[in-house]
């Protein structure tokens, strides 16, 4: 049955098997393959005898270098504390005042403080920094609790309307749905914030109807917002 | 096409397909306050179409005897056009969560297009829906050739067939619900586990049958790698899935492993599932269909043995390079990555014996892109299986992990070897299976190649590109000791690569949806009786009809 042939083109014979026409040459397997064989174990064999590998009922064979990630990773995590210690330790323990007067301090924490503003920070903030609805612009300069170094340190600590209990609550009352002031009232305070400077739509009312919803404003906002509606230190900012 | 069936197939047919619905009714009550309900009422569907397709053809006349002599390539015509259809699908769905990681606008707002269940559609439906179907059927072509044998009866191939498209669509209807057990690759929950392992079994003992009714004294390469895939994708897919569900009434169940260990079977499983359903099943392919388009013998009948046991024996063991760097033991990601080196040898042997098979007809890989489809696939091959082996090494894979690189080291894999040398493998057959003189349009088929070839680089090298930066951004530390960039500015770096990527995926898209217009125009115009016997003299219903030169 099995009719071996030579192969014209390779010289080689086939096998003499045939599978709907096709047939298979008997061609040795070349030796670069057993190289790469036994040079790929070997390899192994060595990698095996000096790093953890075989499992051994309980145990397993911790291999003659001795090396363990566990290990490994916590050496690493102890090297790059002791290389950061320098900056850190002082970070910790000095005042805002010193850290900002040292200008070879500072240019390390810009660089860390970058990376750990895009990890933390941006998500809400943007990368940016500009903000985006319901959160604050932060390169507008104007702190809404706060911009000295010390109020800013307390505000990334409890956060805002965070559930830290020391957290700073952000919020106004509803002042239509409590009844303090009636729709037109409503309309009237908003009617006056369009005529603030800084405003786009400028609508130029009546000396006499500005007089009132300038009382309104005085009234029930500029508690928070100030006389003049630009934001005071803890409270909110009318843009 | 049914009517084929005899008598008593149609009536076991028509058992299943009523069993199969009322298995359906069941879940769909049971499941009435669950996304269960819905698969149930999908599977009382696909049962009653069954039904209705089997009772259309109930009381046509007893196929006659000399069926027996033909090769019984129904269920692979089908099988192949279903292929092509999930790889349109699953292609384009891929392409839009390559877009959505451009523009993250495009979920709509709609939970189901969100990327956490878009792109397990994606996944399932290029690997399973076009892949799965693809084995399938040239497996069901190849096993008959080489055996010199039909397929011991009818029934078993459509049900195949039938109960993995449906376990494909349970699939990925399920993602888009949010039923997932978040295994990768092994999303679909446990009823359609369950599911799958009967219709996995069945089509086992098809091939088991088949070879058991063999006329060739031999068993051919491509056999065993078919084999290997459907043995051990089933013992993959029983251990992953072990699982509890919630109830009987609910698609949510509970795997019985736990941390690490859960870990570690996923892995198995994945890395296995990447070993013998997306190499070993389509080494089987191109085994058979390489050396029969290109005319030439197999260049080492040796270096075939080596390969397929180094290749069965080493994938065993490199899941666990998965796991670098992780609550594993340390040991056990020693196994997997030095197993992972060793596997080089194997799979550089397959490529090569493939490549080699070749020498005496490279003017044909000039000439016909079908041979080039193939050609390509196995460099690719080469070039994926290297850059696997290399990722696998521990220190390599601290850059690589967790960065686009896998995903392109993936992509090399499935879109320059899978799904060329299925392209490749489909081509070839379409016009022997429709009993053509060619394919519609040899051009068209020239188009698809460029279109996949272009595509592919270009998607290979953006994640290349994309992969490495994200791993040297992620490692890059400033003088201070602390990390120099943020996550999110990784991710702005990719956006460029995202973009060409996206554009490669079109590429490789528009190539697919070329070939299926190819693959319908030649199947149009193919004469209405062709079958093939198994002497290989022609058949008298088609005698004087062209048969292939191949064939």
């Amino acid at each position: 049955m099995a009719v071996k042939e030579r192969d014209s083109h390779t010289g080689y014979m086939t096998t003499g098997h045939e599978w709907n026409g096709i047939k298979e040459l008997n061609t040795p397997v070349p030796r670069i393959v057993y190289f790469f064989l036994i040079t790929t174990a070997l390899f192994s064999i060595g990698y095996w005898i000096l790093m953890p590998a075989w499992p051994l009922g309980v145990s397993f064979t911790r291999g003659l270098l001795g090396i363990d990630q566990t290990t490994t990773v916590e050496n690493a995590l102890k090297q790059s504390n002791i290389q950061r210690a320098s900056w850190t330790k002082r970070i910790e323990t000095e005042s805002y005042t010193a850290i900002q007067a040292d200008d070879a301090l500072m240019k390390i924490v810009r660089q860390s403080g970058k990376t750990l503003f895009g990890d933390n920070c941006a998500v809400c903030h943007g990368l940016n920094a500009k903000g985006s609805k319901g959160f604050p612009d932060l390169t507008a300069r104007t702190w809404l609790w706060g911009g000295d170094p010390e109020t800013l340190a307390e505000t990334i600590r409890v956060g805002i309307n965070a559930d830290h209990p020391k957290t700073r609550i952000s919020e106004m009352l509803g002042f239509g749905r409590n009844q303090v002031l009636n729709r037109a009232q409503v309309d009237a305070v908003i009617a006056y914030l369009r005529t603030l400077p800084g405003e786009t739509e400028k609508a130029p009312a009546p000396i006499a109807q500005l007089d009132e919803r300038q009382k309104l404003f005085a009234a029930h906002c500029a508690t928070c917002h100030g006389d003049d509606g630009k934001e005071n230190l803890r409270k909110g900012r009318r843009t | 096409m049914l009517a084929q069936l005899t008598k008593a197939e149609r009536e076991r047919g028509l058992l299943i397909s009523v069993a199969v619905a009322l298995c359906g009714l069941v879940m769909a009550v049971l499941g009435r306050n669950d996304p269960l309900g819905i698969h149930g009422a999908i599977v009382i569907l696909a049962g009653l179409l069954c039904v209705f397709a089997i009772i259309a053809k109930f009381y046509a006349p007893e196929p006659s005897a000399s069926r027996l002599e033909n090769y019984y390539d129904d269920p692979t015509k089908v099988g192949i056009i279903l292929s092509m259809a999930w790889a349109v699908v699953g292609l384009f769905v891929g392409d839009w969560v390559a877009w959505l990681l451009v523009f993250p606008e495009l979920t709509f707002d709609a939970p189901w297009a969100s990327f956490g269940r878009i792109r397990p559609v994606h996944t399932t439906a290029v690997i399973f829906g076009f892949g799965g179907n693809a084995l399938i059927a040239t497996s069901l072509y190849v096993l008959q050739r080489t055996s010199r044998a039909r397929l011991p009866d009818q029934l078993s191939p459509w049900f195949v067939l039938a109960g993995y498209n449906l376990f494909c669509v349970l699939a990925v209807s399920g993602y888009l619900m949010g039923i997932t057990q978040s295994k990768e690759y092994a999303e679909p929950e446990w009823y359609a586990d369950v599911w799958l392992v009967v219709v996995w079994v069945t089509y086992f003992a098809i091939y088991l049958r088949t070879l058991v009714r063999r006329k060739e004294p031999h068993i051919y390469v491509a056999n065993w790698y078919y084999m290997a895939f459907i043995l051990v994708v089933a013992v993959l897919h029983i251990v992953n899935n072990l699982a509890v569900p919630v109830s009987i009434g609910n698609a949510k169940s509970y795997s019985v492993f736990s941390g690490v260990q859960d870990a570690m079977t996923q892995w198995w499983y994945g890395h296995n599932a990447v070993a013998f359903f997306l190499t070993a099943g389509f080494l089987g392919m191109m085994y058979y269909y390489l050396p029969k388009r290109a005319g030439r013998p197999i260049f080492s009948y040796r270096l075939s043995i080596i390969s397929f046991w180094g290749i069965t024996f080493f994938y065993m063991w490199a899941g666990s390079h998965h796991l670098h760097y992780t609550a594993l033991p340390h040991w056990v990601q020693t196994l997997g990555m030095t197993f992972s080196v060793m596997l080089l040898v194997p799979s550089w042997a397959s490529a090569a014996n493939a490549l080699l098979t070749l020498n005496g007809a490279w003017h044909k890989v000039r000439d016909d892109a079908t041979l080039r489809f193939m050609m390509v696939a196995a460099v690719f091959y080469g070039i994926s299986t290297f850059e696997g082996s290399f990722m696998a090494i521990r220190s390599v894979n601290s850059l690589s992990h967790y960065t686009d690189w896998t995903v392109g080291h993936v992509h090399a894999g499935a879109l320059g070897w899978v799904a060329m040398i299925t392209f490749g493998a489909i081509y070839a057959s379409v016009p022997w299976l429709w009993k053509r003189d060619g394919m519609h349009s040899a051009r068209l088929v020239e188009v698809h190649f460029w279109f996949a070839l272009i595509g592919t680089i270009i998607y290979v090298f953006a994640m290349w590109n994309s992969g490495i930066i994200q791993g040297l951004m992620w490692r890059t530390y400033s003088e201070s000791g602390t990390l120099t960039y943020s996550f999110i500015e990784s991710v702005v770096a990719m956006r460029p690569y995202y973009v060409a990527r996206a554009i490669g995926g079109l590429f490789f898209l528009i190539g697919a949806v070329v070939g299926c217009y190819n693959i319908w125009m030649t199947i149009r115009n193919a004469p209405a009786h062709a079958a093939e016997r198994v002497d290989g003299k022609p058949d008298a219903v088609i005698a004087g009809a062209r048969l292939q030169p191949g064939e």
